[in-house]
């Protein structure tokens, strides 16, 4: 076996079963190569490695006694710093608001993760409270776009993303409110899900935007994404967004799937003014090779996409100002060491702890649900969400799913959007409908450009039909042969590639 | 629209966020271009749309009246900047001067 992390994670757990190899080989390995390249990409801001080391000898010795094992059982993962563990790692949201906290209980998804007897070896970095698309607002710094160095990895979910990409681990969570997930997928090169609002409990996820928040996998192929997404979907009681419907078996629909018959819209919208003519290209060689493999393409409008921008980031920073309230330096989080009464310990606090893009959300929001901007702000993004929900619902009364660019770019330069606030919400000009309309979205390697970087195709279809977008990326990614390629940092590894032995 | 210092002061006291003079004028100007850009929003029409803040369809969700597990007050409390030994401590809500 030339490389244990080259294997996807159901080619592990198919190792394992074999004898191949154990879990403890496959999590030192992980552990390693995160120790040979983290301090360059540094996708984690928290590793595990003692804990995690132990559990991939218990799960060793499970399968040797041949005791009942779960579908992650042994496989190293990672998880975005935002989502609760109760292992003594901190979860900071990559805010200094936060610095210290160590939740008292795991999210859902995690207890769903170690229930499957996965590994988890670290948290992830992120855009602070997941808000960004360069993952450059974290208050511990950014994380690097293994595919270049120079290059952001795309945010909020950056630090999952790029671990995926450098091959420290084979799968990761992520959160997405406006293409957290989908968004630094594309810039990385690895596939990446948004599911249906409410497929998936967000227990234990600090809250962002709530009508919009959603946790989903990465990984480098469809299989594995749909293995990640069978064991963290269902019911919750804990979360009451939470849809209480079956959950499909997702390997069996990425399984030998095909495109045969299946209606491709292509939104005109997604091909306007601002896509790099290189993405266009790329994007369309993809659609074209799911029309090659029998899918039918047409033309499709999503009239109000124009307006989803704003409409999203009104929507979503209202929600923000009000779930970041509770940081107030009295339960949990940075207390100001100077301070006054209790109204300026809250003001100092806050001002100390959050970042300036955190503060700049709180305001909009603030603002939009202030009296007097109400009707004329939130209450119209209300409004407009509904008509971009409508184009959606009209769509796909004709067609399977919309296919268009997940990013406008490919991977854009540290620094090159900072200081326009406004350019950088425009990466998200894909991607934001999807959480508006609540529907499942996914992002999959179509390509590299003539600079090597990674493109991504978006694929979205209507709520509950994660299914049908892991079989259209695991044809595409036939197709295209997009999951082959490694980010030339991997090159520079000692040894080749540095095996744990 | 653009949002000026004075409404930006009022909206930081509102966010509960201390700024200097400098954020001040650094959010005002960013505030107010992003606010122009969302003021494309006013050419639509939407008289007749229903707001939309849950994209699909929710019922109340019910359970009984009994109670569940909850966390111990040492576990709630072991992130408090301050505690006593079971309630979070805060600074002066009241000044001397003020009445209730």
């Amino acid at each position: 076996m030339a490389d244990l992390l080259d294997l996807t994670a159901i080619e592990m757990l198919a190792a394992l079963e074999r004898g191949e190899t154990t879990s403890r080989d496959l999590v030192a390995a992980s552990l390693q190569r995160i120790d040979a390249l983290d301090g360059r990409v540094r996708a984690f801001l928290s590793l595990r490695p003692e804990k995690a080391l132990a559990e991939a000898q218990a799960a060793d010795a499970r399968r040797a006694a041949g005791e009942p094992l779960g579908p992650l059982a042994g496989i190293p993962v990672a998880v975005k710093d935002n989502m609760c563990t109760a292992d003594g790692l901190p979860t900071t949201c990559a805010s200094r608001i936060l610095a210290d906290f160590r939740a008292p209980y795991d999210a859902a998804v995690v207890s769903a993760l170690r229930g499957a007897g996965a590994v988890i070896v670290g948290k992830t970095n992120l855009d602070e409270f997941a808000m960004g698309s360069s993952t450059e607002n974290s208050g511990f710094g950014p994380t690097r776009n293994p595919w270049d160095l120079d290059r952001v990895p795309g945010g909020s979910s950056g630090g999952s993303a790029a671990a995926v990409a450098a091959r420290m681990v084979p799968v990761a969570l992520g959160s997405d409110t406006g293409g957290s997930i989908r968004l630094p997928a594309s810039l990385c090169g690895v596939v990446g899900l948004k599911p249906t609002y409410g497929r998936v409990s967000r227990y234990g996820l600090v809250a962002y935007a709530s009508s919009l928040d959603q946790i989903g996998p990465f990984a480098r192929t469809a299989e594995d994404a749909a293995l990640m997404l069978q064991v963290v979907a269902g019911h919750d009681p804990r979360d009451a967004t939470s849809v209480d419907r079956g959950v499909p078996d997702y390997l069996a629909a990425v399984c030998g799937a095909d495109v045969k018959g299946l209606r491709i819209g292509v939104p005109k919208e997604f091909f306007g003014e601002g896509l790099d003519a290189e993405v266009e290209r790329l994007v369309r060689a993809a659609v074209s090779a799911c029309q090659d493999a029998g899918a039918t393409v047409r033309e499709v409008s999503l009239p109000h996409t124009a307006y989803a921008i704003e409409t999203y980031y009104l929507v979503a920073t209202a929600e923000a100002s009000s779930n970041l309230a509770r940081y107030d330096g009295v339960h949990y989080g940075h207390r100001s060491a100077e301070h006054g009464d209790m109204i300026d310990m809250y003001c100092r606090s806050r001002a100390e702890g959050f970042g300036d893009e955190v503060k700049r959300r709180i305001m909009l929001g603030t603002f939009a649900l202030s009296s007097g901007y109400y009707d004329a702000y939130y209450l119209k993004a209300l409004k407009v969400r509904r008509l971009i929900k409508q184009d959606f619902d009209a769509v796909f009364a004709q067609v399977d799913c919309v296919v268009g660019p997940t990013s406008p770019t490919a991977a854009f330069r540290f620094g090159e959007k900072t200081a326009d606030p406004l350019s950088m919400y425009l990466s998200d000009i894909y991607t934001i409908s999807a959480n508006l309309a609540t529907i499942p979205g996914l992002s999959v390697p179509c390509g590299f450009t003539v600079a090597g970087l990674p493109v991504g195709l978006q694929v979205m279809s209507d709520i509950f039909t994660e299914g049908r977008l892991l079989g259209i990326a695991a044809v595409v990614g036939q197709a295209t042969g997009a999951r082959h390629r490694q980010p030339p940092l991997l090159d520079t590894l000692a040894g080749g590639k540095g095996v744990a032995r | 629209m653009g949002i000026e210092r004075d409404e930006v002061a009022k909206v930081a006291r509102l966010a509960r966020i201390a700024m200097t003079d400098r954020e001040l004028d650094t959010f005002s100007e960013q505030l107010s271009r992003i606010l122009n850009y969302f003021d494309k929003l006013a050419e639509l029409d939407t008289t007749d749309v229903e707001p939309l803040s849950h994209a699909l369809p929710v019922a109340n969700v019910f359970r009984d009246d009994a109670p569940g597990k909850s966390l111990p007050v040492d576990v709630a409390l072991s992130n408090a900047p301050e505690r006593t030994e079971a309630a979070f401590k805060v600074p002066r809500v009241l000044d001397e001067a003020s009445s209730a």
